[in-house]
């Protein structure tokens, strides 16, 4: 492991890549400030920039636009309470009513120190699970990685908000479908092309990626400009404060921090779980483990409410590239968008990546470490300053935010058929998402489309086409289980709200 | 008259599936895969019915959460006009080029969306290009066709 770490620093610690973190970082921080820009927005929109650059240093520039994206997102969450991502929901909880209470600096300061602590911590807690969780996964057969893909797909799906597991489901389904638009991989035959040669190699993940949310995110924020519910709307900013932290509030994130910070890995480490159920859950048990007083402070603008969703949900970042790295199987929407750029860069993440490809494995948690301190050092000081990008009127950000998604196809294929295909999917999408049907579970299967039928594939012809194969091995039947008890939580929730 | 468009949205859904259903079916295949335990056809069709069995049940379940929007207030009309000129900048970009094109693109989305400030519209269209596309082409080295720029003689 000590080798490793090396290898990763020596990549990491290049002038060309600490600048990827930076830059990657700073870009993160203004996209995810942005109401209804995420950071799976920010990173799709750098997946042209990257295949300019090697695979490792191409990542750590995904990497560092993440956790810029997910910083970026809780500024905008304690500044307007419109949040960035959904991932910093539970921080407006807090954050805002400290805003409103001219505190603005002060929840910004511990929103940065919260999500650096998160972040780090996190990391180190990446670094000694992700070698040994890669050796388990190598004991993984091709029905164990279906049975995992299954896991996948349907957590996300019921980890989606209240009264969304059948939308989820079809966005699945739907992803799927289009993953299996093209030549079959085995036999060549091609399938869903209508005659259509451009299709013949099937639709690309940038393409659906920029379509789904980068345009149609754009095409909504435009569609629900007048619309006085929509959390898309430009305030002025006003008066900061001070960002300086007092003793009391520093001891109060002293004992929110660690906890928060073993819960949001854990959540994050789950396929399909991710930020958002992190931050939930932290915000949730920090306000049942605080004193009364404190409790009754929740809500209005208190430090553990505050600094509990914060530290969980850049845990969660690192959690998630746990099983991206490891097992192939992305924990979040964002790193199923990564994933598909490393499959771009024809890098195969899973078991054996730490042994083929170590430069990239250990570079990326070694960045993450060297990005968090980056972005504690250029958020605090430019807190005031990055802030003021929220004034960007709507009518410039739209039509660049449609420049980058075209370019970003342009550059791509130079052919005018996959543009009208990405116009076409983000018309759709954008329909799809005014009636609260999730896109983050259409990405993650159009990503696993394909190796979920490779491993489907492998494992009926291994089982002369028996469907025994699901509960032969005792580790299939367990994810498998594992599945059926997310399904029947969720519904007996659903009946239990009810 | 009060429509649910989830269901209708979820109609569409089942409509589409038994249309891709029927399209897997239809997938040719290899003389000696055809009774192979999986060949090209396979995991498509498992979709297809899939896609049947979620959108069957959404159809058939009752609708708790019903999304009300509001069409009074969305802008279908500048929303259209974007996607419109989304459209022929998609049309124009290769024969016209880059550079030009995506100038006159930004340029006109800034004018439908409503904004008159003319020096500051120029500044974010063709001298911002010019920037981005320096980045891509002359920092990233990214290959941009561009037969308008390579007719004046700007590009090599």
């Amino acid at each position: 492991m000590i080798e490793g770490i090396l290898i990763g620093l020596t990549t990491a610690l290049t002038l060309q890549n600490i600048l990827m973190v930076m830059v990657g970082c700073f870009f993160g921080t203004i996209i995810g400030m942005l109401p209804g820009l995420g950071p799976m927005t920010a990173i799709a929109l750098m997946i042209p920039i990257t295949y300019g650059f090697d695979p490792a240093t191409g990542l750590i520039l995904m990497a560092g636009v993440y956790y810029g994206a997910v910083f970026g997102g809780s500024t905008s969450s304690i500044l307007l309470n419109a949040p960035g991502v959904p991932g910093t929901v539970a921080t407006s909880f807090d954050g805002y009513p400290m805003a409103q209470q001219g505190k603005a600096g002060k929840a910004l300061a511990i929103a940065a120190w919260s999500s650096f602590a998160g972040g780090t911590l996190s990391a180190i807690y990446l670094l000694f699970m992700a070698p040994s969780l890669s050796k388990v996964s190598l004991s993984f057969r091709s029905p164990d990685y279906f049975a995992l893909m299954i896991l996948g797909l349907t957590a996300i799906a019921a980890f989606s908000s209240k009264g969304q597991f059948l939308k989820a489901m079809m966005m699945v389904v739907l992803g799927l479908m289009l993953a299996s638009v093209g030549q079959d991989s085995l036999s060549d035959i091609t399938r869903f092309t209508f005659d259509n040669m451009n299709l013949t190699d099937g639709i690309s993940f940038v393409l659906v990626v920029m379509a789904t949310f980068a345009m149609s995110e754009a095409l909504t924020i435009i569609l629900k400009r007048n619309d006085p519910t929509s959390a898309a709307k430009q305030v002025s900013l006003t008066e900061l404060g001070s960002i300086k932290i007092n003793k009391e509030e520093r001891t109060k994130m002293y004992k929110t921090i660690p906890r928060s910070s073993i819960i949001g890995f854990l959540i994050g480490v789950l396929p399909g779980a991710g930020a958002t159920i992190a931050s939930f859950l932290a915000y949730g048990m920090e306000r049942n483990v605080v004193n009364d007083e404190e409790k009754e402070k929740f809500g209005k603008g208190s430090v553990n409410g505050l600094s509990a969703p914060e530290t969980a949900n850049n845990a969660a970042c690192s959690g998630s590239f746990v099983p991206m790295l490891t097992l192939g199987i992305p924990g979040s929407g964002t790193t199923a968008v990564m994933l598909g750029a490393l499959l771009g860069f024809g890098v195969q993440p899973g078991p054996r990546l730490y042994m083929t490809n170590p430069e990239i494995f250990w570079s990326i948690i070694m960045s993450m470490y060297i990005g968090m301190v980056i972005l504690l050092i250029l958020n605090l000081p430019l807190i005031p300053y990055i802030a003021r990008i929220l004034a960007v009127p709507k009518n410039y950000l739209i039509p660049l935010i449609l420049f980058f998604s075209v370019t970003g196809i342009y550059v791509m294929s130079f052919n005018n058929f996959d543009i009208y295909l990405m116009i076409g999917i983000a018309v759709v999408a954008t329909f799809l998402r005014l009636y609260d049907f999730p896109m983050p579970p259409l990405i993650l299967a159009f990503v696993l489309g394909g190796l979920m039928e490779e491993n489907l594939r492998r494992s009926l012809l291994l089982s002369n086409g028996s469907w025994e194969f699901l509960w032969d091995r005792t580790l299939t039947l367990c994810i498998l289980l594992t599945t059926i008890l997310i399904v029947v939580w969720h519904f007996y929730k659903s009946i239990i709200r009810k | 008259m009060n429509i649910n468009t989830t269901k209708i949205i979820s109609l569409l859904f089942f409509i589409f599936s038994s249309f891709y259903l029927y399209t897997a079916y239809q997938i040719q295949v290899f003389a000696f895969d055809e009774n192979a335990p999986f060949n090209a056809r396979t995991f498509p069709i498992y979709l297809g019915y899939a896609g049947l069995f979620f959108s069957g049940l959404k159809l058939i379940l009752p609708e708790h959460n019903t999304i009300k929007v509001d069409h009074k207030n969305l802008e279908y009309k500048k929303t259209a006009i974007l996607i419109v000129i989304a459209i022929i900048y998609g049309a124009t970009i290769l024969k016209v080029g880059y550079f030009l094109t995506t100038s006159l693109f930004l340029f006109s989305s800034y004018y439908f969306l409503g904004e008159r400030r003319w020096v500051l519209m120029f500044l974010l269209s063709f001298p911002f290009v010019a920037a981005f596309m320096y980045l891509l082409h002359g920092i990233l080295d990214i290959y941009l066709r561009d037969p308008f720029l390579q007719l004046i003689g700007v590009m090599g």
